[in-house]
Order: structure tokens, then sequence, then C-alpha cells
């Protein structure tokens, strides 16, 4: 590119920035509701996606070269959490716990060293650890037993209340006189779509009828890989024409809900990264024309457990942009710890609610924080 | 967002006086700074211990001067040793002797093999190759769909024997691949593989059988960028099951620090080979050390913003603005309206800002420009009629109430848009009537000049220049050189560092106050 289409380019930037920053200024903060009226292009379409446009896939009829073409029942919920709690600490051999390395009776420099290590390593974060450990050793001044173990404790209760062990984690999945709705948000790869499908198998378990709805129309076979779930656990699911509109997709899904007296209505939506304006905006909108039937009852952030701190930036600008009520955190099944979500709570104050524990159907859990915090410092 | 190492050295180094060599105070005030740096953009802490070590036997020997600034000095010697880590010049491809060669990808769920596998085929194709893409992830729901689909967008033929789904052998599929890229003459063969934990033993022993079925020219390990500290585990793991030959680094575009790729290429000393940005086929390509250096450390990255711009910027209607500064023409509300379009389309405010160099001081202020406005100023202006937008003038009370309301704004809201409107446009005129941007000498196509006397003009602005800075310490010809670094690979120089960060002052105070 010639210089001086980046000078204009330098221009441009700053010119926006310079109008458009002061806007914000002299408009006073954070004024979410001051323009009630999207612009007109923003409007919802929905009249000119007759809901003909849809299909709605039959689980019988769907996808006939599935592998489980036949509904098992799920696990029962105590089995599977003692089956899931091992799958936790499955990486306890790879990385050295504190618990080891506590295994001094003195606590020197290079012990709070090892500490510090420890969560940094989790993906707490700088911050989060530094401050964390600050506490820690005021506390510790503070205190009779001196140990390791007297450490290992109090270490165990701050990060505890970090997290918030007396948050409300549960679910809305009931609504009164209509189905309860839930979205489904991430960036791109988390397991949004792997989570749907896990989460309607629990709720089929619990004998709850449960409607998917494909809002992802950009990914290739996005929907074929949503149906596919559907057909596994024994819920049908409504997709759209390929690269259609994903918020007449979810609009459809919803009526098509409460038409069919459904219990819940779960929608799976494109990954998107959340720095790209448009994508969140598109978000943004199918949150909005959803409402049109009645208020969103849960959106769930799904965040990979590999993340690392831009973990944080995800769960801000996603919450910002369609108010994340929970947050599901996948492939804990692996070594990395998702401490992130450590600082996620601590900032923005938005629950673990569910987390991922492996591919099958039946590797979803509800979030301990208890077993949680010990998988970070046992790491 | 983090402060930058910038940022951070500056500050260590404030009250640093005098001449010499730097103290071991400053040296470990330097070696928390960094590391904390590091760790923000995600490099893997035994990596991080690892690096500061070789920083701090460097840094010994850096001497204060009063011209050379020693924070400057230290980013220099930390950005040299990131680009010697990543891998100082890109390796390209090994291609077998006797077709067809054979590409295999693996990696964890999810960190983007099927979306890579089908970039590298277009990529492959261009060149003039035969891919052939092979479906050998039978795992995952509708992943043989996938690359189905992505094979049809390329253009590329796939070998999908197995519906997948749980049914079929990876392990068979990938050996059958071989036999039938050689039955139809297909020279290269892309295997896309499931995504698997680094600790499941039994699915690295499966990665490891599909490597000795297939046999290839090159593995390569696919990792997200917005990895943690996970990955050093990860890539170890990857290493010792399957091994590998290259890294690949996806989802670029997102505004990670990418810190992985550090960790990754330092534990397994395998070179990152390409960067993928985007979701689209042709958002591929070889893969930058310096850029990448740059961006772990947080600094400016003005090569991307070209790269950007370059998609988002409409050629014609980037010349017709120049066109229009240079004759002195004043800058409407449609014009504005056009930019913002465009900086719209290259993606968010902060991120953008955060790239220009220079743009370190005003972090703070540039996170918390809230991108939402673009769309309040949108609607604004939308609601202005033609003749509104074309001369701000006629604006009298009733308009802009009348303009509130069709927006769903207030009117003080209107009043602030139109007087920083006029505020930026005075800016545009000096700049037009200055003959160049004040502060960025040698920019053809601004004043008078006009682009085709580039030389001219340029001599003329660094001659009308009062204070005679120091030429690299322009950003836009900064940008340059490095375009010029970038483009000429092996001329030794990646990446110059400028000794000046600072952005024009004049560009500085077209930020509001406050954000100045
Ligand atoms: N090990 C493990 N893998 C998981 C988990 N959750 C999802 N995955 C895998 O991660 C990969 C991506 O999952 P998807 O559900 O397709 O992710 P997504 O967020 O819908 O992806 P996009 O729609 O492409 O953005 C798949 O291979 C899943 O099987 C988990 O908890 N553990
Ligand atoms: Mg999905």
């Amino acid at each position: 590119m010639d210089p001086f289409t980046l000078i204009v380019i330098v221009i441009a930037l700053v010119v926006v920035a310079a109008v458009v920053g002061s806007v914000t200024l002299l408009g006073g903060r954070r004024r979410k509701s001051s323009l009630p009226a999207a612009p007109p292009q923003d409007l919802p379409t929905l009249q000119d996606v007759p809901g003909g446009g849809v299909e709605v896939l039959e689980p019988e009829t769907a996808a006939p070269e599935t592998a489980e073409p036949t509904l098992d029942r799920p696990e029962a919920p105590a089995t599977r959490l003692a089956r899931l709690r091992g799958r936790l600490s499955r990486s306890q051999g790879i990385g050295r716990g504190l618990l080891s390395l506590l295994s001094r009776d003195k606590l020197d420099e290079s012990t709070w060293e090892e500490v510090e290590d420890t969560l940094l390593t989790a993906d707490v974060g700088v911050g989060p650890t530094q401050e964390l450990v600050a506490r820690l050793r005021a506390r510790v001044n503070g205190l009779d037993d001196r140990t390791p173990d007297g450490l290992r404790t109090l270490l165990r209760e701050e990060l505890l209340a970090l997290i918030g062990p007396d948050t409300d984690r549960s679910l809305t999945t009931h609504a009164d006189g209509r189905p309860a709705v839930v979205l489904v948000v991430g960036v791109n790869g988390t397991g949004k779509t792997t989570t749907v499908g896990k989460l309607a198998r629990v709720l089929v378990a619990e004998d709850r009828s449960v409607l998917l709805g494909a809002a992802d129309t950009f990914r290739a076979a996005a929907a074929d890989q949503l149906t596919t779930w559907g057909v596994r656990v024994g819920a049908p699911t409504v997709r759209g024409p390929e690269a259609g509109d994903p918020a007449s997709v979810a609009f459809d899904a919803v009526q098509q809900g409460i038409d069919g007296g459904y219990d819940v209505v779960l929608l799976d939506t494109a990954g998107r990264l959340q720095n790209k304006v448009g994508l969140m905006d598109e978000l943004g909108k199918i949150k909005r024309v959803v409402e049109k039937h009645g208020p969103v009852d849960e959106v769930l952030l799904v965040l990979d457990a590999t993340t690392g701190q831009n973990g944080m930036v995800q769960a801000r600008v996603f919450s910002e942009v369609v108010d994340v009520t929970g947050i599901v955190l996948t492939k804990l099944d692996g070594t990395a710890k998702g401490g992130i979500v450590v600082a996620v709570q601590r900032e923005l104050g938005v629950p673990v609610k569910l987390i991922g524990l492996g591919e099958g159907p039946d590797d979803l859990a509800p979030f301990d924080p208890e077993a949680f915090v010990d998988a970070l410092i046992e790491g | 967002m983090f402060a930058t190492l910038q940022d951070r050295l500056a500050a260590t180094f404030k009250n640093l006086r005098g001449k010499g060599k730097l103290t071991d105070a400053d040296i470990d005030a330097t070696a928390r700074e960094i590391r904390v740096a590091l760790l923000e953009a995600d490099v893997a802490l035994p990596v991080v211990k690892d690096f500061i070590e070789a920083v701090r036997a460097r840094a010994r020997g850096v001497e204060v001067h009063q011209a050379l600034n020693p924070a400057q000095q230290i980013i220099k010697i930390v950005n040299d040793e990131l680009i010697e880590i990543l891998g100082g010049e890109t390796r390209r491809l090994r291609f077998a002797k006797n077709p067809p060669s054979v590409i295999m990808l693996a990696g964890l769920q999810g960190s983007g093999k099927t979306t890579l596998a089908g970039k590298l085929a277009h990529w492959l194709r261009a060149q003039g190759h035969q891919p052939v893409l092979v479906a050998a992830d039978l795992q995952r729901p509708n992943a043989v769909t996938q690359l189905q689909v992505v094979g049809e967008r390329a253009g590329v033929p796939v070998f999908a024997p197995e519906p997948g789904n749980g049914v079929g052998n990876p392990v068979d599929v990938a050996r059958r691949a071989i036999e039938h890229a050689k039955q139809k003459m297909y020279d290269v063969v892309i295997v896309d593989t499931a995504g698997r934990l680094g600790i499941d033993q039994a699915l690295m022993q499966q990665a490891a059988d599909i490597r000795d079925a297939v046999n290839p020219d090159e593995t390569l390990f696919v990792v997200d960028a917005m990895v943690g500290q996970d990955a050093v585990n990860t890539a170890q793991a990857f290493l010792d099951g399957v091994g590998f030959d290259g890294v690949v680094l996806t989802k670029l575009d997102g505004d990670a620090r990418g810190g992985a790729a550090l960790s990754v290429a330092k534990v397994t000393g395998r070179q990152v080979m390409f960067a993928s940005a985007g979701e689209k086929l042709d958002e591929f390509d070889t893969f930058h050390p310096d850029r990448m250096a740059s961006r772990i450390l947080g600094m400016g990255d003005v090569l991307t913003l070209i790269e950007q711009a370059e998609k988002a910027f409409d050629k014609d209607q980037a010349e017709e603005m120049a066109g229009k500064f240079g004759r002195g023409e004043d800058f409407t509300f449609e014009d504005f309206l056009a930019q913002m379009e465009s900086v719209r389309k290259m993606g968010s405010m902060s991120k953008l800002l955060g790239m220009l160099p220079g743009m370190g001081q005003m972090r703070e202020q540039i996170e918390n420009i809230d991108e939402r406005e673009i769309d309040r100023v949108t609607a604004i202006i939308k609601s202005m009629t033609p003749a509104e937008r074309r001369d701000h003038k006629i604006l009298n009370g009733s308009r802009r109430s009348r303009i509130a309301r069709g927006s769903g704004s207030t009117v003080t809201d209107v009043n602030g848009l139109v007087e920083r409107f006029v505020e930026a446009q005075k800016m545009m005129r000096q700049l037009a009537a200055g003959g160049g941007m004040p502060g960025m000498p040698g920019i053809p196509g601004m004043g008078r000049g006009g682009k085709k006397s580039k030389g001219k003009a340029q001599a003329r602005q660094a001659a009308a220049k009062k204070g005679g800075k120091s030429r690299s310490g322009n950003p836009a010809k900064r940008a340059q050189q490095q375009a010029l670094a970038a483009r000429q690979p092996g001329d030794g120089a990646p990446l110059d560092l400028p000794e000046d960060f600072e952005l024009p002052a004049e560009l500085k105070n077209l930020l509001p106050p406050g954000q100045r």
C-alpha cells in the first residue's frame, strides 16, 4: 500500500477516535440504552423469512449415518460425578502440586515463589496471583500455625472465597407458560455445540422436552453437527438455510418451541472472536430478536480451559454484548487448569455453572468450587 | 488488556540518571517487568524464566547514555531474543521427491485444524499444486461433512471414504488416501485428524499410527493463539507422542497476544511456519517472527494495520479522500461516515489505535473507548439529510432536535458530535495547508505535492519542519522501512526499532481532552 493511503487511514482512525471518543465523554458514562431504537437496517427481518424457510428435523429421519442411533439412558448423576471427578484430577501427575512442594517445615522465600508459580501456571494471571500471595503473606504473619500445611489451607480458603462457594450456580431451565430459552455463545472452537448436545442430554434425562436451534449458519456443517447431537440425545433441531440470518433461525426455533409446547429451547451460535465488531453486533441482534418472544433465561459463555489471559477479555466483551449469566468451562479433562475463571468470576461476578470433561454425551458436570480449587493447587 | 513492556520499562527507568552500566538493581527491576509483560502475553512460565536469564546477561552490557534511552535499549534486546526464538528465517514446506507429499495436521480439540486444512489446500492450489484433503477425523460429529464443505469451497477434492461420527478407522483411511492420491495423481495429501488431548494415551497412539501409515513429509502442530500456560505441556506431549516438524498458529485475528507461539517454539525447537487469521479460506499467511515479537510485546504493529487497511479501505475512496485534503476541500459528515465504516471493517477502534506506535501512553484511554459509540454516532449522522451531511452549518436548533429524535439520542449528543466534528474539520484543514501531517514528513498525497512529486514534497516537508525529528520517529516512514524489511527476507534486519515511539504531539492533541 502506498504511504498516502496509510496516512488517510491514520487520519481516519484518529478522526473517528476524536469524534466518537468525545461523544462518550460529553454524553456521559455508559449510556447503554440511550439509543433505544436500533438503526433501521438493524431491525429484525422476521417477516422476510417465513417459517417455511425453516425445517424441523425429527430425530428419526435425520442423519441416518449416525453411529449411535439408539437412545440409551444417560448415566445416573452420582456415578457421573464420581467418574468425572476422577477425570478432573487425571492431570495430577503432570505438575508438582503445591501439596508436595509444601512439605518443608518452614516458609521461606522460595516456598512463596513456588506458590506463585503454581498459580501462574494455572493461568490465574499475574495480577490476581500477586494479590493473592500478598494477602496470604499478611494472613500467615498473624497465624500461629506457620507451616506449609497451614498455608495450603489458607490458600484454599482464599481461592474458594474468590470463586464464591455460595454463589448460585443453578441453571434456569424452567419458565412459566413458555419454554425456557438458553443461548450458548463463545469464541471459535471452545465447545459450544458439544455443550448444547451434552446439556440437552441432561435435560432429556430429566424428562424435559428439548428443542435445539442451529443459529450457527456460518461454519461449514455446523448445523449438521448440532443435528447429529440432537439425534444422539433425542432432541429435534430447528435449522435454517445455509448462510441464512442466524437471528431468524433463533427466532423460529423459539417460535416452534412455543408452538410445540417444549420445556427448553437451546440455541447454539457460531463461534466469534470478541474483537470482531460486526459479529458481536450480530450476536446482540440474535438476542434482541429472540427476546421478542420473551426473556432469554440463560446466556452461557463457553470458555475453553486452555485459554490464557485473553479469556478475561472474552468474558468482558461477551458480557457487555449479551449479558452473560453463566460460564461453561470446557476441556477440563486435559492438562489445562482454567485458572482464568478465577479472575473472570471476581471481576465480572459471572459464575461458572458447568464444566466440560470430555467429548462424550455424559461428560458435563455442575461446577464444584472445591474440586476446582483443589485441582488448581494440586496441579 | 495490559500495560506494554514499553510502558513498564519507561516507568522503571524514569529515575535513572548518569552514565555507566546499568546497576544490578536496574537489571533486577528490568527482569521483573519483562517477566510480568511476558506472563501477561501468555508466555509459559518456564520459558519466561529461561528467557529472562538470557536478557539479563545481555542487559549487563547496556551502557546508560544520554542520547539512548535504556528502556529502548532493553526492548531492543528483548525483541531480538524473541525473534531469535521464534525462528530467524521462515522455513518453507518440504515436499517429497516422489509425490505425493504428505502433510499431517495434529492438535488439541477446537484448535482449528479443519479450517486450516482448507486454507492450506487453497494456498497450495494457488501455487499450482493438486492437493487432496483426507477426512481422518472420524470422531467429532460431522467433522467429515465440515471438511467436505471446506474442500468444496476451496475447490479441492476430499477423500472421505468413511462417514465418521464414530464410524471408520482413521489409520486405515489415511493409508488408503495415499493410494488414492497416487492413482489420481494428486501431488499433496493433507490429512486432517481428530482433536486430541496430550494426556489421552489411546488417542496419541492412534495419531502415531496414522503418522506411521502415511509417513508424512511435514507434520504440523496446530495451536490456538489464545492458549495460555498449558501450551508447553501440550506441545511437549504432541512432540513426544506424534512428533512434529512445524507449528501453525491459528486465530491470530483475535486480540490475544499469542505468547503460546514463543512457548511452543522454545520448548520444542520447532518453528512456527504459518499464521492463520480468520475464518475465510484466504486468511492464511506465512509466519513473520518480527511481527509476532511486536505483538507479544504489545508494540504497535503497523504492518498488520496496513494489511487490514488494504482489505477494508476502498482504494478509490482513500485516494479521493487524499485528493480532497490536497485540494483543501472541507471534510464533510459524508466523508466521516465513510471513514467510520472503513475503520469499523478493520476491527475494533481500541485494537486499531493500539497498533499505532506511540499510543502506549494513551493505553488506558484507548481501552476505555466504547466501541458502540460508533453505532450511536452513525445513527446520528444517518438521521441527517444529505444536505445537512454536506454542510453542517445549516444545522440549526430545530434540525438538531429532529436529528436527536430520529436517532434516539439527545440534543446534547448531537451538539457534542457537531462540535467535535468542527474541530476535526479544522484539523484537517491545517493538515492540508501545512502540506503534510505534522510530525509525519515524507507523506506524499497530502498537501499540494500530490502523489507524483513524492521526492519533492518529502524534501520540502522535511525542510519546513522545525524540530527536525529523527526520520525513524515517523510512523509512516517506519512502516515503509518495516514493509521493506519484511518483503526482502534475508537482508538481515528484521525489525528496525525506532528510537522514538512518541505519537506526534499534533496527533495526540486531536484526541479529546482527557484522552491525551
Ligand atoms: N476433551 C474435550 N474436548 C471437548 C470438550 N468440549 C468440546 N470438545 C471438543 O472440542 C472440539 C470443538 O467443539 P465444538 O463443540 O465443535 O466447538 P464450538 O464452540 O461449537 O466450535 P465452533 O462452532 O466451530 O466455534 C470438538 O472436537 C469437541 O469434541 C471437553 O470438555 N473436553
Ligand atoms: Mg459450533
